[in-house]
């Protein structure tokens, strides 16, 4: 006798029965839809990546002629040193390790990412809160001003920035943040609205409280949740949009490793040399894919009321 | 409902307004624009070829008035000319307009065609095969950049089955029937049928399949949403047929939130179509303004951003109106 029929509790349904493969697969991905497993794993890979960029003891900029094109696992004998050194994911057309530029990239991809999301989050919600707390005439322009944002086309505005600025980290994580923030302000603005109509906000009011602390200390906490569940699913958008620019020429420039640019870089070897692009798309794909996971959960978990975004 | 279409009539205007201005604020930003045409010390420039462009570019004028000079050229279809090959900007774009509504036309067929009834299939079919095909086809749809999928697709239907064209063709469609009615010359529409369908293929592919994702997780959450409503119920206890409940009852209101994403979508796609251009060298808008990003050809760049713009505002212009006919509980107020 089994614990579980001892105390009572029943297998799930889907181990039980006589199912059909398929069905039973379900069963295990609904596991996995309970908790975040996955998406916090390959995050977690993702900041290992990052992490330990410079073990492969590689250059991720430095051309090497003798390794052009090198295909998996080949291992090339340096002719000085005698060393053996192994390219595990192959090497790029200048005969740089795809595995040293692709962590290097994720390094990169991560920063880049931080930066433009936490400004990007603050920015929105800062705008959000006053829009919404100020109301009256504020609250319109503040509002006027947001539609005219949402109707300039992102990637039109990153190619003639591209062009006026020379690109850089600096121009592309400008941009990725003025794409990000917008997200946020008609939830926040949403919340805050009903939210500065409870007693405990006019309390704070008779007592004396600040703008700036009814602001930042009764009013953020409330909307805190909806910020985290935004951004969790901004931030794949993000990461998109950063690898589109990279791909199209008006991202940071190279010869920096960034996860679009290697994809852009090997599209034309693909017959030749696949592994320059596939490997670094598969890395786009997965990490997006774990984010989009990730802020459902969240969603699902801190604020179901948001189930239209992102839908 | 006439003072809404005003309404929304000037905040289209005062958007194109604020677009040409970034656009020319940061043409301005570029730093001298002289030094576009004429380098410092490069060959053969000297101080009069410096007072010409100054003359030329009104420079001599204040700022506001250099603005209103160069919308007026832009309202009369004057973009200037390129700065390689000195060809005229409206000329350069005017040929590459309708290869990227081809483009963006099919790819919006398309993607209406699978992602809708995919979604109420999966809807009403919650847990089948079908539920997760779709679901599957959603994850990749918005997880996969388009570049991504344009380069798997090139891979494995172009390069290893070599079933597909990898580029674009000379037939096109819509061009053809353009052509045909100005001209009388039908060529390239039997040329479309006879084997130019298939450079469409890849691209539209391409465009669709992000697009069909979003109408498919939005027509499956409002079809999930509407068959647990009242008047289904009420539907279906009083006989009336599976088949009519859904297709009929349900369906009907189901499609609201589809069909407002439609325009938005269109609108999508008319950035969207900038990678896809740019991967498959499908000669169109977006493969232009990239190509400028690389030459550095600034009037073609803020020649096609315009461009992108205005189509930009008169798609949200077009389907504010249309929110109305498609709901209306909708009020214009």
């Amino acid at each position: 006798m089994t614990l579980s029929t001892k105390i009572g509790v029943d297998k799930p349904s889907y181990l039980e029965r006589n199912l059909p493969l398929y069905k039973q697969l379900i069963g295990v991905v609904r596991f996995f839809q309970r908790w975040p497993v996955i998406p916090i794993f390959m995050l977690s890979i993702l900041v290992l990546l990052a992490v330990f960029a410079d073990v492969t003891g590689y250059d991720p900029e430095l051309p090497a002629l003798r390794d052009r094109t090198l295909p998996l696992f080949s291992e090339p004998v340096d002719p000085l040193t005698k060393d053996l050194t192994r390219h595990w994911l192959g090497a790029d057309q200048f005969g740089r390790d795809t595995l040293t530029r692709i962590m290097h990239g994720a390094r990169i991809t991560l920063y880049v990412l931080l930066i433009s999301a936490v400004s990007g989050t603050i920015i929105g919600t800062t705008y959000g809160l006053v829009a919404g707390f100020f109301g009256g005439i504020v609250d319109d322009i503040l509002m006027r001003i947001l539609d005219l944002v949402y109707s300039i086309p992102f990637l039109l505005l990153a190619l003639v920035a591209a062009v006026v600025f020379d690109p850089s980290l600096l121009v592309v994580i400008v941009l990725l943040a003025f794409l990000a923030w917008p997200a946020f302000v008609r939830n926040v603005r949403a919340e805050v609205l009903t939210l500065k109509e409870r007693d405990y906000i006019m309390y704070a009011r008779v007592a004396g409280a600040s703008r700036v602390r009814l602001l930042l200390t009764h009013l953020l906490p409330g909307v805190i949740n909806t910020v985290i569940v935004i951004a969790t699913l901004r931030i794949g958008q993000l990461i998109l949009a950063e690898a589109s620019l990279s791909f199209l020429g008006a991202g940071v420039p190279p010869p920096t490793p960034v996860w679009g640019a290697l994809v852009a870089e090997g599209r034309d070897y693909l017959n030749s040399a696949w592994w320059v692009s596939m490997f670094p798309s598969v890395g786009i794909f997965l990490v997006v894919m774990s984010l989009n996971f990730l802020g459902d959960w969240f969603r699902d978990r801190f604020d179901p009321r948001l189930r239209q975004l992102g839908s | 409902m006439g003072k809404y279409i005003l309404r929304r009539f000037l905040f289209s205007f005062f958007t194109l307004i604020g677009a040409t201005a970034i656009v020319f604020g940061l043409s301005r930003a570029v730093g001298d624009p002289r030094d576009l045409f004429a380098q410092e010390g490069g060959y053969g420039v000297t101080e009069e070829t410096y007072e010409h462009l100054t003359k030329m570019l009104n420079l001599d004028k204040p700022l506001y008035m250099q603005y209103f000079i160069w919308l007026g050229k832009t309202v009369r279809g004057d973009l200037g000319r390129s700065l390689l090959g000195q060809k005229d900007v409206a000329d350069l774009i005017g040929e590459k307009v309708l290869n990227t509504l081809e483009l963006t036309i099919f790819s919006w067929i398309l993607s209406t065609l699978i992602g809708i009834p995919l979604g109420v299939i999966s809807a009403i079919k919650r847990g089948s095969i079908w539920d997760w095909a779709g679901r599957f086809l959603a994850l990749i749809g918005q997880a996969a950049p388009p570049f991504v999928i344009a380069i798997v697709g090139i891979l494995i239907f172009a390069v290893k089955l070599g079933w597909l064209p990898a580029g674009s063709g000379e037939s096109y469609l819509i061009k053809g029937v353009f052509r045909g009615i100005s001209s009388g010359d039908f060529s390239l529409v039997p040329a479309f049928f006879s084997g130019g369908w298939k450079h469409y293929v890849l691209p539209v592919g391409t465009l669709g399949l992000a697009a069909s994702a979003s109408y498919l997780r939005l027509t499956r959450s409002s079809m999930l949403e509407i068959l647990d409503s009242e008047y289904i119920k009420l539907a279906r206890a009083k006989g009336v047929p599976e088949r009519v409940v859904i297709w009929k009852h349900a369906l009907k209101n189901a499609l609201i939130p589809p069909l407002t994403l439609a325009a938005l979508i269109f609108v999508g796609f008319l950035t969207g179509t900038i990678i896809v251009e740019t991967v498959f060298v499908w000669p169109g808008l977006g493969l232009l303004a990239t190509t400028a990003v690389s030459e550095n050809d600034f009037p073609v760049m803020t020649g096609s951003v315009l461009l992108f713009a205005v189509f930009y505002a008169i798609v949200i212009f077009i389907s504010d109106l249309t929110y109305g006919l498609v709901d209306p509980r909708i009020r214009y107020s």
